[in-house]
């Protein structure tokens, strides 16, 4: 399993859209398309944006299907971001 | 906030020239106003006009002074303070011009508000999403403006935002057909719809909800949300204490009012007052978006959904 820290790229908010997108252009993405399993450590992250969540992951459930959760973790989460993770997650299974 | 009585006074006729002029005793001093405000006088100044008029010594002078707004107003205030520590009270308007200066400004700025982490989650929230709206969808050659005021009587949080761009129609209608400013301010408010894809659900890096979130932040803690772009002014009603909160998708079913034919911003002014209050967390507002956004995209035949793993 890979293990990326949101914390040591984005900070304690993570609000940055474009390190959203570099983690899961650069590092997640390839990853499962690796065929390993990742988990997004939010240990020490205090809050997120929902734009920044989207970033993030909206575009591997949006290409690679809903399945990819699988393979995906979300860990030190506080309900905040937890509540957002999921309205990210939810949304991007509705094909448009 | 009576920020339809101070737009109507405001007249683009003239861009190389600003014209100030001031109420005797009634002087609007919310920080939308405040942003507003220097967005027009930084507009004059960038094209080489002149900024002309009085500064009026009313009760609210000081406050003006200290808010930095005659750091972008070139006029005299005609007096000086002292400068007072500015913490737990306002944070003075600030140019932003980068994503790098925004992720500055909410490491530095907002501990100025010293406010406690839970107080501080929906601030730099709203801030974040209305000053990353600018970047990416105002094509602002000049930033955004943005000021915060704590009011002590009511425990909310003022902010205003405001950006000499294209404004939200010229923006949307890349993608969108929207045939006047209210349309643009209605659709822009629609989760889903964003001004860089005709796609429900926006791209890979933009899903369209920002302006939803910020406007549903305010509704759930029953405080004042509004934008200002064109000749449109919407500004949605807090709902009083004894109501359900009702948050909407659609937020012409909102309570609001939407008017029409002011004097044209060519930008976008966007206000919204927080409630600093220790009573529904950030978290609940959240879980409560999340079943309104849900229920706006959703379609009527959808597959059984992957929930999130946590850990």
């Amino acid at each position: 399993m890979i293990r990326i820290s949101v914390y040591d790229r984005a900070g304690v908010f993570a609000e940055n859209k474009d390190i959203a997108a570099e983690i899961r252009e650069v590092r997640v993405g390839p990853a499962l398309t690796a065929g390993e399993t990742v988990q997004l450590d939010f240990t020490g992250v205090e809050g997120a944006t929902q734009s920044f969540i989207h970033a993030l992951i909206a575009d591997l459930i949006r290409r690679d299907g809903p399945d990819v959760l699988t393979s995906l973790s979300f860990h030190a989460c506080n309900r905040t971001i937890r509540s957002i993770i999921t309205i990210v997650v939810e949304y991007s299974q509705i094909e448009a | 906030m009576n920020l339809g009585g101070f737009l109507r006074t405001f007249d683009p006729s003239n861009p190389s020239e600003l014209a100030f002029s001031m109420h005797e005793k009634w002087v609007a001093v919310h920080p939308v106003v405040l942003a507003f405000t220097a967005s027009v006088a930084d507009c004059v100044s960038a094209k080489g006009g002149e900024h002309t008029g009085e500064v009026t010594n009313v009760g609210s002078l000081p406050y003006l002074i200290r808010m930095g707004l005659f750091e972008h107003l070139k006029l005299p205030p005609g007096k000086r303070i002292t400068a007072h520590e500015a913490a737990g009270r306002f944070i003075p308007l600030q140019r932003i011009s980068s994503t790098d200066d925004l992720t500055r400004f909410i490491v530095d700025m907002i501990p100025l508000l010293h406010a406690s982490p839970t107080e501080v989650e929906p601030v730099r929230y709203v801030i974040s999403e209305l000053v990353r709206n600018v970047f990416e969808h105002a094509s602002s050659a000049r930033g955004a403006f943005i000021a915060a005021q704590y009011f002590k009587r009511s425990n909310t949080l003022g902010i205003g935002v405001c950006d000499s761009g294209i404004g939200i129609r010229e923006s949307l209608s890349r993608h969108h057909t929207v045939p006047t400013h209210s349309d643009a301010v209605y659709k822009a408010l629609v989760p889903g719809i964003s001004g860089t894809t005709s796609r429900l659900g926006g791209t890979a890096y933009n899903a369209g909800a920002g302006l939803f979130f910020t406007k549903s932040i305010a509704a759930a803690s029953r405080n004042y949300f509004t934008v200002y772009t064109g000749d449109a002014l919407f500004k949605l009603r807090p709902t009083p204490p004894k109501q359900p909160i009702l948050l909407f998708a659609d937020a012409e079913r909102d309570r609001h009012t939407m008017e029409t034919g002011l004097p044209n911003w060519n930008g976008t002014l966007v206000g919204i007052d927080i409630s600093l209050s220790k009573g529904t967390t950030f978290a609940a507002l959240m879980d409560l978006i999340r079943k309104v956004f849900g229920k706006s995209i959703r379609k009527e035949k959808q597959k059984p959904m992957i929930r999130p793993r946590f850990t």
